[in-house]
């Protein structure tokens, strides 16, 4: 916690030089290929540095997957080919988003269950209290109402 | 000596905490006033001895006494003064010891402050305090202990990581401490009010000021973070949703609903249960945040502190507080009466709904940092959750908070009129819309950038609103001002609060929509064009300073207009000791909250890689969290909370502000 970031480059440029990821050299020249490829490396992990996307990182193994993520672009394929690609490739692990399926069913569902079962539990919670002490205010009865503008009348 | 000293006293403190941790509770069991009364000096004494701990392993970096293997691993003689000092937490043993240092802290300021608490919830708050104490003492004692000597001494230290030689340093660690360990004092409170039995609207009057305390220290500690690593890292980003900021956020959720729910207990005496349950999960999930960063469990670029031993000390420091105060709350729960009842949509309702998307994020980002630990535990299939995730998933559950924030402020207590809200808002709504379609239509037709533009004017203009409202300068300009005089500080803290977020938010749109990034091989005498700036490479001059060499790359900057340029020098650093490269940036603000940022990299053929961003609005992010932490502040001083609980007299000046709330 205390030195986070700090350490997070520390480990980078113990792997590499100094904390610069995408290089000159590297780029598409359209510049919507490229804008594509900056997409899909903040997608994808860096597998040695963890933790980073190959976007970020400066490890050699992210500078080879970033290239050859824009090779995969140059040769046609769409996003989701170059990520089949690459998760066929290494597994997984080198989404930073991980796909839904029976592994990643309660991490993708969780945030979601919170929320419902929450607001559920919060509804049935009120609904049983109030049923308990009937309802939280009454409305006013004739008489009272009549007093209640009298002192209102004289109020003003 | 001096450095024996230090240990010695640290031994002493873990004995005075064993004492305070059995004695004063014991006391208010067998109503033993004189044991009850214990708990104060002991605490005390206690921050004491901590302190000359503290102050001895500062006085060793301080002149270099390299026979301490702690500063020999960390310091070097010609280090700084400013970075001898901060280098005392900037490594796992001196930042554990920081940890007891403010855990002692707050031990004595309860101690201290707390003298009108009744006497049996001061024994049992400071009893409890003292066994987080000597948990933490016996850590750092046992595996950590940073008064270690040599029996040879070297001539000359290791030096400092040269990333950790910044003021950023200096200032990051102690605040977020001061949050984390903070959130201990409303754990004890819990854990005391759950010994008793018996909590009161009292109970919360007396947590909330602790709880904002630490709420406001661990804001500007994350924030200080933030942009610690935004300046020095040279990414231009300023959150990477890694697991150690996730570690840092959690309890900061977690905190910021308790706040929320605590006001619902103190004010109509509600939400007891789940308040006292928040207390402890702010905690745990702080205790959580030091274990997963000290034991080194994360397969995160961060885990240098990898000795499995403290890894195994912290977990049973964790099960045992954790699984220990869910037990007793889970057997004392049940005592604590139920409290008020409130409408749907009512004030409570609205503190509600905040506390369940609140802990709806929270449990979003403790499943998305702890989840690929757990599955590589039980099935060993790894996989990575990152930022897309956390994108994909904490972002569009903020969304409803955000929207519904400018209206619970607005609701009355018990039961709301949501069509009223709507009418007091509607400028405000009409205003937002027109934000959206005017950022829509100038800024190339993007509609979630101007949605985000539309929502944060949404938050600043609704809190402004709802002050307004409140001091009546609408409809009865004439008595404004004596209002405003008169409103609790709490109602100013709680716009500034909101009117924060709102800040922060526009400044999160605009720097991740409005970004210009170049990625370039810049040689000297080139110059490129970045939004209005033209950005020329001058030359290259080298530069030393005490424990470094660096090469600076100078660029003049013109603007477009006729002042004159600006030298912008980002430089790549080599310290001597370690030979590690740094890169430094240069960083230049314009029209107050945009940035100009350059940062250097690696020298390519005759020129060097640029990265050169235009980051809009940038200064928001943070300047927005200063404001939510100064609106904390302002809440502090509220006269309810000034001394932490009201004589008999307060509470009759209390009433009244209560009242109009």
């Amino acid at each position: 916690m205390s030195f986070r970031r700090a350490a997070a480059a520390l480990a980078l440029s113990l792997l590499a030089g100094p904390a610069v990821a995408v290089q000159p050299d590297e780029m598409l020249s359209d510049p919507k290929l490229e804008a594509r490829a900056r997409e899909l490396s903040g997608e994808l992990r860096c597998l040695v540095c963890q933790n980073q996307s190959i976007d970020d990182s400066d490890a050699p193994l992210a500078k080879d997957l970033r290239v050859l993520v824009r090779e995969r672009i140059k040769t046609g394929d769409t996003n989701t080919q170059v990520l089949d690609y690459l998760v066929a490739r290494y597994g997984e692990f080198v989404l930073l988003r991980p796909r839904f399926n029976a592994h990643t069913a309660i991490l993708w569902t969780l945030p979601f269950a919170v929320l419902i079962l929450g607001a559920g539990g919060i509804f049935l919670a009120l609904r049983r209290r109030s049923a308990r002490a009937g309802s939280i205010e009454a409305p006013l009865s004739a008489e009272e109402k009549a007093r209640l503008d009298e002192i209102l009348a004289r109020e003003s | 000596m001096i450095v024996e000293i230090g240990h010695y006293a640290l031994v002493l403190a873990l004995a005075l905490a064993l004492v305070q941790s059995v004695v004063p509770i014991w006391g208010a069991v067998k109503g033993d006033e004189r044991a009850m009364a214990l708990a104060g000096p002991i605490s005390v004494g206690q921050f004491v001895f901590v302190a000359v701990a503290f102050s001895a392993l500062t006085y060793a970096h301080v002149v270099s006494d390299f026979s301490v293997v702690n500063v020999f691993e960390n310091s070097h003689s010609t280090k700084p003064m400013i970075y001898k000092i901060s280098g005392v937490w900037g490594n796992h043993e001196g930042s554990m010891l920081l940890w007891v240092a403010i855990l002692a802290l707050f031990g004595a300021l309860v101690a201290f402050f707390g003298r009108n608490l009744p006497q049996t919830l001061r024994a049992n708050v400071l009893g409890v305090q003292a066994w987080v104490a000597v948990a933490f003492y016996l850590f750092v004692l046992l595996t950590s202990n940073p008064f270690a000597r040599f029996g040879q001494p070297p001539m000359e230290g290791r030096d400092l990581n040269p990333l950790l030689q910044d003021v950023g340093l200096a200032i990051h660690p102690p605040l977020l401490y001061l949050g984390y360990v903070g959130f201990s004092i409303a754990f004890s409170f819990a854990a005391a009010a759950l010994i008793e039995g018996r909590i009161d609207a009292a109970w919360a009057r007396w947590v909330r000021p602790w709880t904002l305390t630490a709420w406001v220290f661990l804001t500007l500690g994350i924030a200080m973070g933030s942009y610690w690593a935004y300046y020095e890292l040279g990414w231009g980003g300023w959150w990477f949703w890694d697991p150690v900021e996730n570690a840092s956020l959690m309890p900061w959720l977690a905190g910021t609903a308790l706040l929320h729910s605590a006001i619902v207990m103190e004010k109509r005496d509600g939400l007891k249960i789940w308040t006292i349950l928040l207390a402890i999960l702010a905690f745990s999930l702080s205790l959580l945040g030091t274990f997963l960063v000290r034991s080194g469990v994360l397969t995160s670029v961060h885990a240098f502190a990898t000795d499995p031993a403290r890894g195994v000390f912290i977990l049973g420091i964790l099960v045992l507080f954790v699984g220990g105060s869910l037990t007793l709350f889970a057997a004392r729960a049940a005592t604590l009466t139920k409290g008020g009842l409130f409408a749907p949509v009512s004030r409570e309702g609205a503190l509600v709904f905040n506390n369940l998307f609140l802990t709806a994020g929270t449990a979003t980002v403790f499943v998305g940092t702890l989840y690929p630990l757990m599955l590589e535990a039980t099935t060993g299939g790894k996989i990575s959750v990152g930022a897309p995730f956390f994108d994909m998933t904490f972002g569009p559950l903020m969304v409803p908070l955000l929207i519904a924030l400018p209206m619970g402020p607005f609701l009355a207590w018990k039961r709301g009129d949501i069509l009223a809200v709507v009418q007091r808002l509607a400028a405000v709504m009409v205003l937002s819309v027109v934000a959206v379609l005017v950022t829509w239509m100038l800024k190339g037709h993007d509609i979630l950038p101007a949605l985000g533009v539309g929502l944060a004017t949404w938050l600043m203009l609704g809190s402004l609103a709802e002050i307004l409202w409140r001091i009546k300068l609408f409809t009865e300009p004439s008595v404004s001002l004596r209002r405003a005089v008169g409103l609790p500080r709490s109602a100013w803290g709680t716009f500034l609060g909101h009117f924060g977020v709102g800040v922060m938010l526009l400044g999160i749109v605009a720097e991740g929509a409005w970004k210009i990034e170049h990625v370039l091989v810049m040689k000297p005498g080139d110059h490129i064009r970045v939004e209005r700036f033209d950005v020329a490479f001058e030359r290259a001059v080298p530069n030393s300073g005490p424990n470094w060499d660096e090469v600076i790359a100078r660029f003049e900057v013109t603007d477009g207009t006729s002042n004159p340029p600006i030298v912008m020098e980002p430089s790549k650093r080599t310290y001597r000791t370690r030979s590690m490269p740094t890169t430094e940036t240069a960083i230049e603000t314009y029209g107050l909250f945009s940035q100009l940022y350059l940062a250097i990299g690696e020298a390519q053929g005759e020129g060097v890689a640029m990265r050169i961003y235009w980051k809009p609005l940038v200064l928001l992010i943070w300047i927005g969290t200063l404001i939510m932490s100064i609106g904390g502040v302002v809440s502090l001083t509220d006269r309810r909370l000034r001394v932490g609980a009201p004589t008999p007299h307060r509470v009759a000046a209390a009433a009244l502000p209560a009242a109009a709330e």
